[in-house]
């Protein structure tokens, strides 16, 4: 990392995002003037450049019970204890779906009961394991969709300047295939996206990375690339994705892509194991690899400052 | 013989009709145990992968899929003429094919793991 250096001037935005990929848990990078400056998250002075900072949680499988994690409610609620400490209250929260293991009632009452004491809105997108109801995706649309909702639950909101897209990428899955988005929730995307000036700045989120990370595992979107190719003219796009339970970041171009840690267990690195399953740890070692990200906004040509924690400490 | 020695006499020999009947069955489980009926077959979910990838089976048998794995899959036929229930670990889905025919399914959870039965008259 001898290029780190937050002295030198007219350090590229993009390797300054790619530092964040190292910046492990507790760093704020924020940009100003160009320059990247890093402060500890307990100072909280990004929080308060921030015009708004919000928080996203994924993949908290309330009903799982096997050894990799025998309680996730637990770990959950440790998740939600770390966001009530943050410096600045979240704005809203983002949830990046399995929010549920079975797509049971109870899973999904557990959930919202526990998400509640969060006082924060939620807004949420469904992961593969919310949609194995017999309905096929109805459970999850009875507790989540909204008059804004469309199809199977995609939407797009607006906060702060920022546009929010939600998409569902989990649904009319392709055998051999990977995510799937289907060309209704993109025409919706394209007409939704059309009229506004690329000076926006869009959050999009889903639960499949929308981008390839290991199709091996079934790790990308069929036709994300349609996705992104909507919303290349952007000035700052901001992917948010959970699903493979662990961080994976890259720039490019205009585009910040960030997956984030389970609430629940961890899973392999691409191709370190024989499958993408739960993957056991000491048990010392389990709240070191799951946690929360907090995203904050200053308003200006920046990018989103993306903040991961961990459950440990 | 008295009655009650009539009841014991047709008790006794119950018993070792019983006993007789229970040695049969003993031994039939024995041989049965070590090779699966002609007409079931198994497929094993394990590692994200359904074990053997193509089963080859004759008429009317009935294939169980078993989940050995920590997640939830399912087995989906590939133009979704039929899909199970999510299968949680440990447990079970079987379905009796009654028409010759490959069959090509997959998990609707993780699309990537796919696999096959081949029906032969």
């Amino acid at each position: 990392m001898s290029k780190h250096d937050s002295e030198r001037e007219g350090v590229s935005r993009r390797h300054a995002l790619e530092c964040m990929i190292w910046a492990g848990t507790g760093m704020v990078w924020t940009m100003a003037g160009g320059i990247p400056r890093s402060t500890m998250i307990g100072e909280a002075r990004a929080a308060e450049a921030a015009s708004f900072s919000f928080l996203q949680l994924s993949d908290s499988h309330i009903g799982f019970d096997k050894p990799a994690n025998p309680d996730p409610t637990a770990t959950l609620k440790e998740a939600i204890a770390k966001a009530a400490a943050l410096p600045v209250k979240p704005a809203f929260m983002i949830h990046t779906g399995d929010i549920t293991h079975l797509s049971r009632d109870k899973e999904f009452d557990d959930v919202a009961q526990m998400l509640s004491t969060t006082g924060l809105h939620g807004f949420y997108v469904p992961g593969e394991h919310d949609v194995i109801d017999e309905g096929t995706g109805k459970a999850y649309l009875d507790r989540y969709g909204t008059k804004e909702t469309k199809g199977a639950g995609w939407y797009s909101f607006d906060h702060g300047g920022v546009h929010f897209i939600g998409l569902v990428n989990v649904l009319n899955l392709k055998a051999g295939g990977l995510g799937f988005l289907g060309e209704e929730q993109l025409a919706w995307l394209a007409a939704d996206v059309e009229s506004r000036p690329a000076s926006t700045p869009i959050v999009v989120f889903a639960h499949v990375p929308l981008w390839t990370v290991y199709p091996e595992w079934g790790w990308g979107t069929d036709d994300g690339a349609k996705a992104l190719a909507l919303l290349k003219r952007f000035g700052s796009v901001t992917v948010l994705n959970g699903h493979i339970h662990q961080i994976v970041q890259k720039v490019e171009g205009n585009m910040t892509f960030h997956t984030a840690r389970s609430t629940a267990f961890p899973q392999p690195g691409p191709g370190a194991a024989a499958s993408p399953g739960p993957m056991k740890v000491p048990a010392e070692d389990l709240r070191k690899m799951l946690g929360l990200t907090s995203v904050s906004f200053v308003r200006g040509d920046k990018p989103l400052a993306v903040v991961d924690q961990t459950l440990a400490g | 013989m008295t009655g009650r020695f009539r009841g014991t006499a047709r008790r006794a020999s119950r018993r070792v009709i019983g006993a007789a009947l229970l040695l049969v069955a003993v031994f039939a489980g024995v041989s049965w145990a070590q090779t699966p009926a002609a007409n079931s077959a198994i497929v094993n979910i394990d590692n994200f992968a359904f074990t053997p990838a193509v089963l080859v089976v004759h008429l009317g048998t009935t294939v169980t899929w078993t989940n050995r794995d920590d997640i939830p899959h399912t087995v989906t036929e590939k133009k979704l003429t039929f899909r199970s229930k999510a299968i949680d670990s440990g447990e079970q889905f079987s379905r009796t094919f009654d028409l010759p025919g490959e069959i090509e399914y997959f998990c609707s959870l993780h699309p990537h793991m796919t696999g096959k039965i081949v029906v032969e008259p």
